[in-house]
């Protein structure tokens, strides 16, 4: 099954360097990876390891100081502003903070409205534009009719959350990053948009990257899994190898310090 | 017999908002903490859990307003006393509270040692300083903090230790009741476990005589306190020790929270997680009867309308719902029956 698929999204010796002299850090350093078309893969690491540079610069945000990525197959090229808003047609994010993910001073029907124009729908009438955006809304629990006029920061921060899915229904980009998505809301809101994501995933065939700390979410959502320590993927492999049986010490460590249900939670080894 | 630490009777508070609405997050509470046990509040955002904090150490300030009940302390009645008297005789010595994100809120110019010189002149002016720094440091030194830390400026800390240094801040004066509204939320796994571990250290080593624990993340209460209670829309709705409430919630909005738990454990990928539908009731007008009674799935006619108390079951536990125990368990043990399929 996996060799029919083609990889989608690959780096070669992806290399990050902040700083330099005495102050060098690389944040990521020479990373290989291979994610193929329509998998949930995840990357798991502790905060400073790395992960927030990886997207950034999957996502094209910084440039990477050495080695290539590689986006079906083909060198990513992005050398103008054009090369980079053609690429964000296939990649799209979800970010941590749902609060700062939106312009402020425009309503949620533009922010809508801009992805149908995104996708090339800037000649459709205003009313296949308005049921465009209502069935996205609907997809994700929303009335658009409530939504209308209102302004980003009026909704909760679930309800934003969940208007960034209903973009990226609208938009249907070929990768989606996720940027611990739901690491800022409680428990049972995150069962729903795990829940929407996942109906997403299955509808546009998308493949799905996230990028999280919370080893449970990982553990239940993907297909692969990565462990980042320091810039440096550890271990790899699929959800019941890296969780059940994990090789590395650092993924032991880091599963360890997990509080779970059934079984008990040693504290003396911190 | 272990003596009560903390007895909190009926207690009330409301919000006035500025356009003069009453907001009751605090309905009719009732709570008892014995000596040397920890109590852990779970529920939703929206659904009073910090609100109860607050309102537990009965220092009330605009907006929040007292209405009624009583908190008692270690067998002394606080509420209704004069804010400022609170502040002098109450906080810090009997009762402590840790906000949320309390770390954020160290000032980035002002040594550690001179929060803690602030917080022994808020009790007595003329506490000498050098002791000040001893009583510090033997503290400090109790709970596995580097003494040095006192003379540092919390720019130079990092998060796990900013937040063990603001929990011994606040232990300083050997509070008998601690309340922790969220310590560990904004921590990485580690970070968090260590924090975790010098609230127990706390509890064992009698700087506190017991604990109250706030969070949302249900994994979390299941292995650091005894009795856990599930808030909702202002109300307890079910109550009950940390293996019982989490492996056998009879509530159906605590069924709900237990079935969107998830934990890196074998078996986690087979089940299906279960999201609660809808959002908590607007609190400015609650629904006359059960406020779960909207997103309930077993919801029934009478529950719109009736109003509903918190039912007392054999060993300790209570739980706020229309259907008697016999009748929840059935309709659970059907569904399972169902999921298996």
């Amino acid at each position: 099954m996996i060799d029919e698929k083609k990889p989608c999204l690959s780096g070669s010796g992806l290399t990050k360097v902040f700083g330099f002299g005495y102050y060098k850090t690389a944040a990521v350093d020479h990373v290989d990876f291979d994610f193929y078309e329509g998998e949930i893969v995840s990357i798991v690491g502790e905060s400073g390891s790395g992960k927030t540079t990886l997207a950034k610069m999957l996502l094209g945000l910084i440039n990477a100081t050495e080695g290539q990525i590689y986006f079906q197959g083909k060198k990513l090229n992005l050398n103008t502003y054009k090369k980079k808003q053609e690429y964000w047609k296939n990649i799209q994010a979800i970010f941590q903070d749902p609060f700062s993910s939106y312009n402020i001073f425009n309503k949620i029907d533009s922010v809508l409205l801009d992805c149908i124009h995104m996708r090339g729908g800037r000649k459709l009438s205003h009313e296949k534009k308005v049921e465009l955006m209502a069935e996205a809304c609907s997809f994700v629990n929303l009335k658009f009719e409530e939504l209308t006029n209102k302004y980003p920061f009026e909704l909760s921060g679930g309800q934003m959350q969940r208007l960034m899915i209903a973009r990226i229904f609208l938009l249907k980009p070929k990768i989606l990053l996720a940027d611990e998505p739901t690491s800022m809301i409680d428990a049972s809101c995150r069962a729903t948009i795990l829940g929407m994501l996942m109906k997403l995933h299955i509808e546009t065939g998308m493949t799905l990257i996230f990028i999280t700390h919370d080893v449970g979410l990982a553990y239940y959502v993907s297909d692969k899994i990565y462990i980042m320590e320091h810039g440096k993927f550890v271990e790899s492999g699929t959800p019941d190898d890296v969780i059940l049986h994990p090789k590395e010490a650092y993924t032991q460590r880091l599963i360890n310090d997990v509080p779970k249900i059934h079984e008990v939670w040693d504290l003396s080894t911190v | 017999m272990s003596n009560v630490m903390l007895e909190v009777n009926e207690l009330t508070t409301k919000y006035i908002t500025r356009f003069r609405e009453d907001v009751y997050a605090v309905d009719h509470v009732s709570l008892k903490v014995d000596e040397g046990k920890s109590l852990g509040i779970a529920g939703e955002s929206g659904c009073g859990k910090s609100t109860l904090a607050l309102s537990l150490m009965g220092y009330y300030f605009p907006p929040l307003h007292y209405t009624g009940g009583n908190i008692i302390i270690n067998g002394r009645n606080i509420s209704g006393m004069n804010p400022d008297d609170v502040r002098k005789s109450i906080l810090g010595t009997e009762i402590a509270y840790i906000p949320q994100s309390a770390m954020n809120a160290l000032n980035p110019t002002r040594k550690i040692i001179n929060f803690i010189e602030d917080v022994i002149h808020a009790h007595d002016e003329y506490f000498p300083k050098k002791e000040i720094y001893e009583l510090a440091r033997g503290c400090f030194e109790l709970l596995g903090l580097p003494a040095d830390v006192l003379q540092k400026y919390p720019v130079e800390l990092s998060g796990g230790m900013k937040q063990r240094t603001v929990i011994a801040i606040s232990v300083i004066l050997y509070p008998k009741v601690l309340i922790a509204d969220e310590p560990s939320s904004a921590l990485d796994v580690t970070s968090q476990k260590m924090v975790i571990k010098m609230l127990r250290d706390l509890m064992e080593k009698g700087l506190i005589k017991s604990l109250i624990f706030i969070t949302h993340e249900l994994p979390l209460l299941k292995n650091v306190t005894d009795d856990i209670m599930v808030m909702y829309a202002g109300q307890i709705v079910e109550k009950g020790t940390a293996e019982e409430t989490v492996f056998d919630p009879l509530h159906p909005y605590a069924r709900g929270l237990m079935g969107s738990i998830i934990v890196p454990e074998k078996g986690l990928r087979e089940c299906e997680l279960a999201a609660i539908p809808g959002v908590p009731p607007n609190l400015k007008n609650p629904p006359a009867g059960c406020r779960f009674a909207e997103r309930c799935k077993y919801v029934r006619p009478e529950c719109q309308s009736l109003s509903i108390p918190l039912r007392d079951v054999d060993g300790g536990r209570a739980y706020r719902c229309l259907l008697s125990e016999n009748e929840l368990r059935e309709i659970y043990a059907r569904e399972d029956c169902k999921n298996d399929r």
